[in-house]
């Protein structure tokens, strides 16, 4: 999900882990397997399901009105599986694919994901110790509110990498079991446009806006941020055919808010 | 680069979303290895999501006119009283739906 502000999604007063695990119980402070640790991921996945499968409706929704195949819709929520850029990708999806359509639809993709650069990083001082291909291959899991989880169980000490790997395991499986109901629900509507469902994705976007506002510490930049987004994606659609208003909107309203000082 | 990659467009394409997607989630991890993220960076990253949604939404508000822009603010109205992703969902399209149904797109 593209929020990373899930607030939503965790119940509020925060995620309780059970068993506090401190650093002192490995004294290496090295990333270890646990079945506790798997078991306490899981568990800890409870809460986001919810949000998870209307999430997972809407993009398989979204899918089947767009007259996506059933294999492609699969393929895409298990290797993309990064529901906000595939809603961004279905809507502006090439009338033609040629390689420079495609290339240009994967520029604005990466420009939507470009935030998990920093949910990886953060990443680093907990699964660095790891050989590669167990730390690499698991990261595929990474997901906004997964991530927030793996964050809050970091910071009360943990330093399982089972939590991690069941935690987006089980979200993993709430997702392609999500995604592939609402695509044949999707199917079963014949005409998207009178129900509404081509707007599924604008409408799920604003309401992402609410907990990213409130998770904002400086309103007044955030603020300017969005307006300078907004004005430069407008403008660009006026003046540019095709969908790189996106692009052009999402990196002159961040870049406004990572250059506007603080004072 | 113009060619039309006729039944393999669809895969080829869902490729690229792979490519454009499993290196922004290890990219980080890796970075941070060889060099430490600056905070401006950091700042910038965490400008993102909310920069794409705005950048993304108001275009298509102004496309879509009325029935988008009452979608909309039916699924705000609904997140702001009780935090419910389903009925803000339901609230939204129903909503639209509606306006549609009315002549008002």
């Amino acid at each position: 999900m593209l929020s990373v502000a899930i607030s939503s999604l965790v119940p509020r007063g925060g995620v309780a882990t059970k068993r506090r695990m401190s650093s002192a119980d490995h004294p290496s402070n090295r990333p270890y397997w646990s079945r506790a640790g798997a078991a306490l991921g899981a568990r800890l996945a409870l809460p986001l399901i919810p949000g998870y499968i209307a999430f997972g409706l809407a993009v398989g929704a979204t899918g089947a009105s767009k007259g996506f195949s059933f294999i492609a819709v699969l393929l895409m929520n298990a290797f993309v599986y990064a529901g906000a850029s595939q809603l961004i990708a279905m809507e502006i999806w090439p009338a033609k694919l040629t390689l420079a359509t495609i290339l240009g639809m994967a520029l604005i993709i990466a420009t939507v994901n470009a935030r998990m650069l920093l949910m990886g990083a953060s990443l680093r001082p907990w699964l660095g110790p790891l050989p590669w291909w167990q730390a690499y291959p698991m990261q595929h899991l990474t997901t906004d509110p997964g991530w927030i989880l793996a964050m809050r169980y970091r910071a009360e000490g943990g330093n399982d990498a089972a939590m991690f790997l069941a935690n987006g395991l089980v979200l993993c499986g709430v997702w392609m079991t999500s995604t592939s109901v609402g695509y044949w629900l999707g199917a079963l509507v014949s005409e998207p446009r009178r129900f509404g469902i081509d707007l599924v994705m604008p409408i799920f976007f604003a309401v992402m806006l609410i907990p990213l506002w409130r998770g904002g510490t400086r309103k007044m930049r955030r603020g300017i941020a969005w307006l300078v987004a907004g004005g430069v994606a407008l403008v660009v659609q006026h003046l540019v055919p095709g969908w790189w208003f996106i692009i052009a909107g999402a990196v002159a309203g961040a870049l406004a808010e990572g250059f506007a000082d603080e004072r | 680069m113009n060619a039309d990659l006729g039944i393999y467009g669809t895969y080829v394409a869902i490729f690229a979303m792979v490519l454009a997607t499993y290196p922004m989630r290890v990219g980080g991890y890796w970075l941070m290895a060889h060099v430490p993220l600056t905070p401006r960076v950091r700042r910038i990253l965490e400008a993102l999501p909310g920069a794409v949604i705005v950048s993304t939404v108001l275009p298509i508000l102004a496309r879509e006119g009325v029935p988008a822009a009452i979608g909309i603010a039916a699924a705000l109205a609904s997140t702001l009283i009780r935090r419910n992703d389903f009925v803000a969902l339901i609230a939204g399209v129903a909503a639209a739906a509606a306006a549609r149904a009315m002549g008002l797109g």
